[in-house]
């Protein structure tokens, strides 16, 4: 389409009989922000991971009561999935649902509130965190006011979203659009649903669930942001960016229907494998346990479709970083989704769960999967929004490099970690006695796996950095001007069968 | 069938122009299982009955609870202790779902970087509490844990303990006009009885206003409810090592 459009403005056909086409142009300025707000906020959530980690093995880092451990944990998490893979998503969403629509955004001015209204979520995220201001549940510790303001905002957004798709002028939906839909759907649901609270005062609210009820609801909304936040537009992004970065179509049409409707039916079952042996009920644990192992099949068959898409053009790896970073990332996401069903066993997750193994595996996920396939996206973005050649392909060469190895040091200290330290709690002596009966006794043992850990989350840390370095040189020498690009369709929208004849 | 639905002009492509239909087919998809997840779950709910023993929270318990969440302890500390034999021997009876239901929000925790605390109430005296609070070090030599010597010297917020309290009531929780109606007093008065107890065990004065109190009494809240432990007594082979 991209091809013809050029044609016909090149041509003169448009001013021969202007008639014949529609103009209209994208608004590549909201992906622009997005990418810089993804980029920014990546950096600060990241930096926040690397004090964590240094505040483990040695307490003196923790600061006074506003930059303690407890207070700062639920400030990374939340930075990491919702600042950085939230503009991540929401770049690769505006960027290519308006060139899948062939059309701009239903309303430039909901887009600018909703970018501006996410950053104003974050921003009292990072001030509202370390003042201690929390409910304590996980990836949900923002009270009441900024949960409104978050289910505003993404009202807004799917207005916004839902209005584009209904001014398409492309009857057919790409599959990258259904995982948007599902997005949208989903994260409101499990949003609104989890956050159901009674407010005391504008800092503090109780949930109105309580214990056993609390849990399962918790672990609904947790297990499925993982889900519906981490996965799904991810495989959006990666159905739209793949092919085009490897100029290949996708692998299968037919495999992509299955894993799309197996994901989406089985995913929301899985959230009680988070709560093995605990005080729920046993069915409710065991069907987790089922669902999450079903699972591993949809999930790979996203990984399937992504990987056989570079059939025939794995030599372009060689030059491209951006199709390096999708493979390391495609390959992350397939190896955390074989892990992910198999600590939901419940004679696995006895051993690994409470301890570091569940910290290696969603780092495996976010630095693995989600941080490449957001880097990968946005070195292929940056040049076509910004209208410049990238300022060093070496430089993000290295940042390849630097961010894979030390992903890998982190991911690897703490498997090690994790499975020392449960095997130590398990231990019995000949006598039938604990092993180690001082619970401290397991931590020394574990220290030096912390060091590693900061050493690869430095590694991983410098290559945003590097990111940043290059993206901010792009910049510098990109034209003041950069008009929205200008598309011409002519007037009447192919007909389904128009479109499978040429398919 | 399925071949019909999904070659490459199949039905499929039939609602891929169609995304109202797309986007309602979507939404069902993911609440079939939302619902059989949860339709049990809250009609099983109300059958989940209270442990003997196990009662709201009282006031001062309550707040030293809402300081252990504003602290984000519950980030390296769980509640809640599996029924292995390992973990019976290191921290005692594995927990209930009868002794979880007037936790809102529930604080069982994902990670254990610092031991469960679900029986850490019988444990300790409360200066022990007190001096790891201040220097984690100073009782336990090597602890990773942070030092929060500021609830020594923070002023406890009684105030709006009436408020939580008629909050949880609205939510469930069974607090009675009386219990509401003396919040502020009851707080004062166990927070007076505990720093006495410090006092007596050869510590720090004048601490009856200070946080660490409230934390302290719901630290020390947290234990084998009166009727898990008869009943625990009265099986030997109940599945509870001390």
């Amino acid at each position: 389409m991209t091809e013809t459009t050029t044609a016909a403005l090149s041509t003169g056909a448009l001013t021969g009989d202007r008639s014949r086409f529609e103009i209209f142009s994208y608004d590549d300025d909201i992906t622009r922000k997005f990418v810089l707000a993804t980029i920014l906020w990546g950096f600060v959530g990241m930096l926040v991971g690397f004090i964590i980690a240094l505040q483990l093995p040695f307490h003196q880092a923790n600061l006074g009561p506003y930059l303690t451990f407890g207070r700062l944990r639920p400030l990374h998490t939340n930075a990491v999935i919702f600042a950085f893979a939230g503009n991540a998503i929401f770049a690769a969403i505006y960027y290519s649902t308006q060139r899948l629509c062939k059309a701009r955004m239903f309303s430039d001015l909901m887009s600018r509130v909703h970018f501006w209204g996410w950053q104003a979520i974050i921003v009292s995220a990072a001030i509202t965190l370390p003042m201690g201001i929390t409910t304590s549940k996980e990836y949900a510790e923002l009270e009441w006011p900024i949960d409104i303001a978050i289910a505003v905002v993404w009202v807004i957004f799917a207005v916004n979203f839902f209005g584009t798709l209904a001014r398409r002028r492309e009857k057919h939906m790409y599959v990258a659009l259904w995982f948007y839909i599902a997005t949208i759907v989903t994260v409101a649901v499990l949003h609104i649903g989890n956050s159901l609270a009674f407010p005391i005062s504008l800092t503090k609210s109780y949930p109105i669930y309580k214990g056993v009820q609390d849990a399962l609801v918790q672990w609904w909304y947790g297990h499925n942001a993982v889900a519906f936040f981490l996965t799904t537009p991810f495989l959006g992004l990666m159905y739209y960016f793949l092919p085009k970065a490897a100029e290949r179509p996708v692998f299968s049409y037919r495999l992509s229907i299955v894993h799309f409707w197996s994901l989406v039916f089985l995913y929301i079952w899985a959230g009680p494998h988070h709560l093995q042996y605990t005080a729920v009920p046993e069915w409710a644990a065991t069907l987790g346990m089922v669902f999450s192992v079903m699972l591993r099949m949809p999930r790979w068959g996203g990984m399937i479709n992504g990987l056989f898409t570079l059939r025939g053009a794995w030599h372009k790896l060689r030059d491209s970083v951006v199709l390096k970073m999708f493979v390391i990332g495609i390959t992350f996401y397939g190896m955390s989704t074989f892990e992910g069903p198999m600590l939901s066993v419940k004679s696995v997750n006895a051993l690994s769960h409470y301890t570091d193994w569940t910290i290696g595996h969603v780092h495996a996920g976010a630095m693995g999967w989600n941080g490449f396939m957001t880097f990968g996206m946005i070195y292929w973005l940056v040049p076509r929004l910004w209208g410049r050649e990238l300022w060093s392909p070496r430089l993000a060469n290295i940042h390849f490099w630097t961010g894979t190895i030390g992903m890998l040091l982190y991911v690897m200290a703490m498997y090690t970690s994790g499975i020392t330290q449960g095997l130590m709690w398990r231990a019995f002596d000949d006598a039938g006695r604990l092993l180690y009966p001082d619970f401290m006794e397991t931590v020394v043992q574990i220290k030096p796996m912390y060091w590693v850990r900061l050493i690869g989350g430095t590694m991983y840390l410098t290559g945003i950095t590097m990111l940043m370095y290059n993206v901010w040189r792009t910049i510098r020498l990109a034209p003041k001007n950069l008009p929205d690009p200008a598309v011409a369709v002519p007037r009447r929208v192919a007909t389904p069968a128009a479109e499978l004849a040429t398919s | 069938m399925f071949n019909h639905l999904l070659k490459a002009n199949g039905r499929h492509r039939l609602i891929e122009g169609w995304p109202l239909v797309f986007t309602v087919l979507t939404t069902l998809a993911i609440l079939v299982g939302t619902v059989v997840e949860f339709a049990p779950m809250f009609l099983v709910q109300g059958q989940v009955e209270p442990i003997a023993g196990v009662e709201p929270w009282t006031p001062l318990e309550l707040a030293g609870r809402d300081i252990y969440i504003r602290e984000g302890c519950n980030n390296c500390h769980s509640q809640m202790v599996r029924p292995f034999r390992d973990e019976l021997e290191r921290y005692g009876p594995y927990s209930r779902a009868g002794e979880t239901v007037y936790e809102t929000p529930f604080l069982w925790g994902s990670k254990r970087t610092g031991p469960d605390l679900a029986r850490v109430g019988v444990k300790y005296p409360h200066l022990w509490h007190v001096r790891h609070m201040e220097d984690p070090r100073s009782t336990s030599p090597n602890s990773i844990m942070p030092s929060y010597g500021w609830l020594l010297t923070n002023d406890l917020d009684t105030a709006s303990l009436p408020r939580k309290l008629s909050a949880l009531r609205r939510l469930g929780i069974p607090y009675t006009d009386a219990q509401i109606a003396n919040a502020i007093i009851d707080a004062e008065t166990q927070a007076a009885t505990i720093a006495s107890e410090v006092e007596d065990q050869g510590g720090p004065e004048g601490l009856q206003n200070r946080e660490i109190i409230a934390m302290v009494a719901y630290l020390q809240s947290l234990d084998v409810p009166e009727g898990l432990a008869t009943e625990l007594a009265g099986t030997a082979a109940g599945g509870g090592a001390p």
